[in-house]
């Protein structure tokens, strides 16, 4: 038996694989989109695992130092530290805040660690170029997206940073950058003011009588040392010694030291079901839209290429072509065309991935699913141009 | 097109569907899970570190002269302006005397007054002296008649008691002058302390320095021990530095240090560790320690400016080095990727010293020879499949 589909495919090969290549176009966006979504998460999870830490402590009845802001006092993690169960347990805080180097600002999350070497927590697990922060203040690790180089120069707040390394996909859960800085540097930068707001507090500190009493001098500046220290962290980090369950260090840090504990499950709760919900939503429903797009974009193709050789297929009937082989031939045409646009999506899909602003995880058991749905959407697509070439009439072979 | 041979439409058919799958094996092995990791790696030497540590730290003054009046009052005059040099002895400023010359004047007055006193005591003393020796002469006459019985009983008793009375005058008189000269001493010292606290009004310099402050200028009002103005010596300048405790034995005084202003930076001064102060600051978790410039910088740095501080610690016996980037933690354990017949093994290593460049001394885990990852395209696993590159793609330097 002939195979009708590839004859008609080769009567006009190019055509039908520009087709192909346009449809593959749109399924590349539609796992484009995919991936942006399995990114985000891929990002949440990013900060889970970056921060390397096994318990999240923080300030008593928040949701931590992602989705809202926590404060502690920054020798909390002393106390931590005596907790039977905790191997390590060190103070961070983040910022998120525009970078300056020279003219330019990148956004980034200002990261502040301790800086203890690396395999504590908070510190970045690997590094790309250059080395881990190994002095108390003025050194910055910076993510290599940011487009900072080592030797760079930054900027933040007022205070010059030397950007001593790079490391890749530290990144905050809305996909911003990270640049780790020593903690000290960090907690001033945090609730630093401007100078001019500093200078504005000196002068109404001056001006309180309460404050400022020349029958005890030194009163004053004491009280302006006070207003300009800041003493508080968003986080402390902690790492359970091995044959300890998460749930046996934090209870007792729960129950006697009246703090938020998270696990690791908790965290990725919180990050995945209530920081990104909104925008994975958005996504989702882009890409439920996408689906339904290229299902009629191949459903409106296939039919006109029916209808283009709608003569053709009264010839077919009238020299008795089974109405079998017809549609075969039609349903095969489809699912080829899908084949090639899905080859050409997932090719085009990799090879913009990595350009794009936001990060695109690609996986395969993503493309997989993606495969078997274009085959699906293609084959229902074909039933509208089935249904219309079984209706031809033989006649129309010989009519005008 | 049509008139085309089949073959050759086959052909370009052929090649086109070659083509894509060709892409698409490419893109499936090169992207994803099954893509090898590019990892860059080096040789462990053995080599000798020179650990340092860094601080920031502020420019103070060892002595700082806060200059001001002993007592409350308002000042009068202040001479010298915040930059100004000064000698030793200077007269800096003055406060008001408000009354203490008047005082000085009326104690003048007093003392001349105590003066007439005395003379009139001492005028009183020779009057009841010239008595007391007339009253006694008379008496021994009266007491040689009496021998002869030429003068009667009664009229010896009167002299006796005309020389007693003169005696007991001049005892008076004595005490009377002793009294005046007393005065006359209590005056003087009197004076002597307003002239010593109108001296003291005047603020002057024991040193040799540099005006950093002035606290009050003429017609405000200071109370005791309030400082009117600062004067540092400038050459006891000192940099204020806290060390991170991390690391921070071996921090002693005489080692060299590296000093970089941050009004000039890039410009590194020598100096060297004058003292680590024997109480850390447990708030900060900060060891102190004073450092010092081996020649003072010209001009000289504002007080207060920024300074950082890299003291240099002496160097330690050769032993395996490894870049701390290579460092991971992996299952809470601290180590290095060993790449052992293009393969990874994770060695868990005991950490020593480091640098500031990020060299780290390896004192268990490793020996020289050994080829550790460095830099890795992403974090590593057991089981990754790895590829060894001069330098990471993407990554430019």
């Amino acid at each position: 038996m002939i195979n009708l589909a590839g004859r008609d495919i080769m009567h006009s090969w190019g055509k039908f694989v520009f087709t192909g290549v346009g449809l593959g176009l749109l399924i590349g966006v539609t796992l484009t989109m995919a991936g942006v979504y399995r990114g985000m998460i891929d990002d949440a999870k990013a900060l889970l695992d970056n921060s390397g830490a096994d318990l999240w402590v923080v300030q008593k009845d928040t949701l931590g130092p992602y989705a809202e802001s926590s404060s502690l006092n920054d020798d909390i993690y002393r106390s931590i530290l005596g907790i039977s169960g905790v191997a390590r347990a060190a103070n961070i805080t983040y910022l998120t805040m525009q970078v300056r180097r020279g003219e330019t600002d990148v956004r980034s999350m200002v990261v502040g660690v301790v800086p203890g070497g690396p395999g504590e927590p908070g510190q970045p697990p690997y590094l790309v170029s250059g080395r881990h922060i190994t002095r108390g203040h003025y050194e910055a690790v910076a993510d290599i997206s940011t487009g900072f180089k080592t030797g760079d120069r930054i900027q933040i707040r007022r205070d010059l940073y030397t950007v001593v390394g790079l490391t890749r996909r530290m990144v905050s859960s809305s996909g911003d950058p990270m640049v780790f800085i020593p903690l000290k540097d960090a907690q001033a930068a945090q609730f630093l003011k401007d100078n001019d707001a500093i200078i504005g507090q000196r002068r109404r500190t001056e001006a309180n009588p309460a404050f400022n009493n020349p029958a005890a001098p030194g009163l004053t500046d004491a009280v302006i040392a006070s207003q300009s220290t800041n003493p508080y962290v968003n986080a402390v980090l902690v790492q359970i010694a091995p044959g300890y369950t998460s749930e046996e260090v934090a209870d007792p840090i729960r129950r006697w030291m009246r703090l938020q504990v998270y696990t690791r499950d908790q965290m990725e709760g919180i990050l995945v079901g209530k920081l990104i919900a909104t925008s994975s939503r958005q996504i989702g429903m882009f890409l439920v839209i996408l689906a339904i797009v290229s299902a009629a974009i191949v459903a409106f193709i296939i039919y006109t290429l029916t209808l283009g050789k709608i003569r053709e297929i009264a010839v077919l009937k009238l020299i008795g072509t089974r109405n079998r082989t017809i549609a075969m031939m039609i349903l095969q045409q489809a699912i080829g065309l899908g084949i090639i646009g899905f080859v050409v999506g997932k090719i085009s899909a990799t090879f913009w991935a990595p350009i794009f602003p936001k990060y695109v995880l690609l996986e395969p058991w993503d493309a997989v699913q993606g495969f078997a749905a274009v085959v699906v959407i293609c084959a229902l697509a074909s039933i509208l141009a089935i249904r219309a070439a079984l209706r031809v009439d033989p006649a129309e072979a010989i009519g005008g | 097109m049509m008139k085309m041979p089949i073959s050759a439409q086959k052909l370009a058919l052929i090649a086109v569907i070659v083509s894509l799958l060709a892409m698409l094996i490419y893109v499936a092995l090169r992207s994803g899970p099954l893509a090898p990791v590019p990892v860059t790696v080096t040789t462990v030497e053995n080599r000798s570190i020179s650990p340092a540590l860094f601080g920031i730290g502020t420019i103070e003054s060892k002595y700082t002269y806060r200059i001001g009046p002993t007592i409350s009052g308002r000042v009068k005059q202040v001479n010298v302006n915040i930059g100004d040099r000064i000698r030793a002895g200077q007269l800096l400023g003055e406060m008001d005397p408000v009354d203490l010359d008047d005082r000085v004047t009326a104690q003048d007055a007093a003392l001349k007054q105590a003066e007439a006193s005395v003379l009139a005591a001492e005028a009183q003393v020779r009057d009841n002296t010239a008595r007391f020796t007339y009253a006694d002469a008379q008496t021994q006459r009266y007491e040689k008649l009496m021998l002869s019985q030429s003068v009667s009983e009664e009229a010896l008793e009167a002299r006796r008691q005309e020389r007693q009375v003169a005696e007991a005058g001049l005892a008076s008189a004595r005490a009377n002058l002793d009294a005046a000269r007393q005065e006359l001493a209590r005056g003087l010292a009197d004076r002597a302390g307003i002239v010593k606290q109108r001296t003291n009004l005047r603020l002057v310099s024991h040193v040799d320095g540099l005006v950093t402050a002035r606290y009050a200028d003429p017609g405000s009002t200071v109370v005791a021990g309030q400082p009117v103005v600062e004067v540092i010596n400038p050459k006891s300048l000192w940099i204020n530095v806290r060390f991170n405790q991390l690391n921070s034995s071996g921090l002693r005084s005489g080692l060299p240090a590296r000093i970089v202003l941050r009004s000039q930076a890039g410009q590194v001064m020598s100096g060297k560790v004058l003292l680590v102060e024997p109480l850390a600051d447990s708030v900060t978790e900060e060891v102190l320690a004073k450092v010092v410039f081996d020649t003072l910088p010209v001009p000289l740095p504002p007080l207060g400016e920024l300074a950082e501080v890299s003291v240099a610690l002496p160097e330690i016996p050769s032993s395996p080095i490894v870049p701390n980037a290579s460092m991971q933690r992996v299952n809470g354990s601290i180590g290095v990727w060993i790449v052992e017949d293009g393969g990874l093994r994770f060695a868990p290593v005991r950490v020593g010293a480091t640098d500031l460049d990020g060299r780290m001394q390896i004192l268990e885990g490793l020996s020289a020879g050994d080829r550790v990852v460095v830099y890795s395209h992403k974090a590593l696993k057991a089981g990754s499949r790895i590829k060894v590159v001069e330098r990471l793609p993407g990554v430019t330097l």
